[in-house]
């Protein structure tokens, strides 16, 4: 039985345009981890769910979701992951408990099975009292929630979340990552990407740092904490100790 | 998954888009009332009255089967190629079901099962408002069921393939203006191929639409240009070939996934 919730070797992305996403990429996410995958925009992040989730195809190497070869048992390896994306797709015009209900239907979950654990979600996330509006009345602070419970509903033991707190405010943010953190005691694998260091710092086990499409460092959060070359931090505004390594590896010093 | 996974997962894309569909009745249903009762109108009761009896029916009856399957050809084409066009283009809310484990098959079979549901619907509205015009003759009832259903399925597969493809508006526009809609016109609706010139009855018989138009209306008058079982045989076979077009495109991902 594998070990790891992820499985990445040698993965290559190249689109029709010719830009190459991803570049001999290979990682390997402990099962229970809470790991972190930094980059600039435009590095690589998305893409790489993109491919583990199903919804890019990839041009090369391999990807295990528990040990199950996404090519060769797609179902079963979808089975096992919830992903939240980094732009909203969701059909504004459904409501939101129906958008919660229909996704277990495409796993498979009757509606008696998936209603009663679309209303606890919903109350988990604070939106209980919106299940019977239309998304399209949601804020984006809660639309992100209702993509968070979407991803939920069928109890998957990965969940990756690609910027799930872009543009949600900090009570929000906190509550989220509380609820989050309490998933992650249960057993679930988070995949986190954010541009808000300071939290990956606090909350991930084990953070990669990708940049044009090639992972440039990995290891356990103090692995790449010790990274930090010690240098003087320019003029301004300073970050976070991983908001300075993060610098550090993604900019051209010389 | 298991079959009754994957039947619920069926039911579930199912459910989804017939309510859309009823909820936006004024949308799906209404405009091929009004239209196909202006053509009950024009060509059946003010020029119809003139042409007299073709193929041994009133000139109103027999244009009663092709102004349906016109509202059934647009509607089955046009509800899942907009469906499949928008949840890819703009809200991307066809990642719902990509991420998920449903089957290709199973994707296809639910967003043509809702194209059905669509086209058979139009098709009975239309037959509804016919009836304000003419006594409809009916020949077979399980014939005209068969093609309505089988009509519906090859243009919701159509409709599918083109929503995949399509990636502006005009992709789903262009289809339905410079394709279907000429092959429907020049397949029979408002004429006999027999009275045609021999030149353009033969040019007649390479539109598929013709057989479609031909079949259907057999089952109400009990008579056609072509044998029952030619029509049948293409609508089938274009079923066929469709359908495991729309499976393969949606198994490799092709205009679905980046």
């Amino acid at each position: 039985m594998s070990t790891s919730a992820l499985t990445l070797r040698n993965l290559e992305k190249t689109y029709a345009d010719g830009t190459r996403a991803l570049n001999d990429v290979s990682l390997e996410i402990p099962i229970g981890d809470f790991f972190a995958l930094l980059g600039p925009n435009g590095a690589g992040k998305t893409t790489l769910i993109g491919i583990v989730t199903g919804v890019v195809n990839k041009t090369g190497g391999s990807a295990h979701v528990f040990g199950t070869d996404i090519d060769t048992a797609p179902s079963t390896a979808r089975r096992h992951v919830g992903v939240v994306p980094q732009n909203v797709n969701i059909n504004i015009f459904e409501k939101v408990i129906d958008i919660v209900v229909n996704q277990a239907g495409y796993y498979g979950i009757a509606r008696s099975v998936a209603l009663p654990r679309a209303v606890q979600i919903l109350k988990d996330l604070g939106l209980y009292e919106k299940r019977s509006v239309e998304a399209r009345a949601l804020s984006g602070g809660m639309l992100r929630r209702l993509m968070i419970a979407r991803a939920l509903i069928h109890e998957p033991k990965f969940l990756i979340l690609d910027e799930p707190t872009a543009g949600v405010d900090v009570d929000l943010r906190r509550s989220m990552w509380d609820y989050l953190t309490g998933l992650t005691k249960q057993g679930v694998t988070i995949l986190l990407t954010t541009h808000y260091l300071e939290e990956a710092e606090q909350l991930c086990k084990h953070v990669a740092i990708i940049n044009d499409g090639v992972i440039i460092t990995k290891g356990t959060m103090a692995e790449v904490l010790a990274l930090h070359d010690g240098s003087t931090p320019r003029d301004g505004y300073t970050g976070g100790r991983l908001e300075e390594v993060f610098l550090q590896l993604t900019h051209d010093k010389s | 998954m298991t079959l009754y996974e994957e039947w619920v997962s069926f039911y579930t894309i199912v459910r989804k888009d017939a309510q859309r569909i009823l909820k936006i009745w004024p949308q799906t249903f209404m405009p091929s009332a009004v239209t196909s009762a202006l053509y009950f109108l024009i060509f059946g009761a003010f020029l119809g009255s003139r042409i007299g009896e073709v193929n041994g029916v009133s000139y109103i009856m027999f244009v009663v089967p092709g102004i349906v399957m016109l509202a059934v050809v647009t509607n089955a084409f046009s509800n899942t190629a907009t469906v499949i066009f928008t949840s890819k283009f703009f809200s991307r809310s066809i990642d719902e079901i990509l991420v998920s484990p449903t089957p290709p098959w199973v994707m296809v079979a639910g967003f043509v099962t809702t194209g059905i549901v669509r086209g058979v619907g139009v098709g009975l509205v239309v037959l509804v408002v016919s009836l304000l015009f003419t006594h409809l003759v009916i020949s077979n009832a399980l014939i005209i069921l068969l093609f309505l259903v089988l009509t519906s399925a090859l243009f919701s597969l159509g409709g599918f393939i083109n929503g995949v493809y399509a990636d502006s508006f005009d992709g789903i526009s262009i289809v339905p203006t410079f394709v279907l809609t000429p092959l429907v016109y020049l397949g029979g609706v408002f004429y006999s191929a027999n009275s045609l010139p021999s030149f353009w009855g033969a040019v007649t018989k390479f539109n598929p639409i013709f057989y479609i138009i031909n079949g259907f209306r057999y089952g109400f008058i009990g008579t056609a240009d072509v044998p029952l079982l030619v029509s049948l045989g293409v609508l089938l076979a274009l079923v066929l070939a469709f359908a495991v077009t729309a499976w393969y495109l949606t198994k490799k991902g092709l205009g679905l996934r980046q």
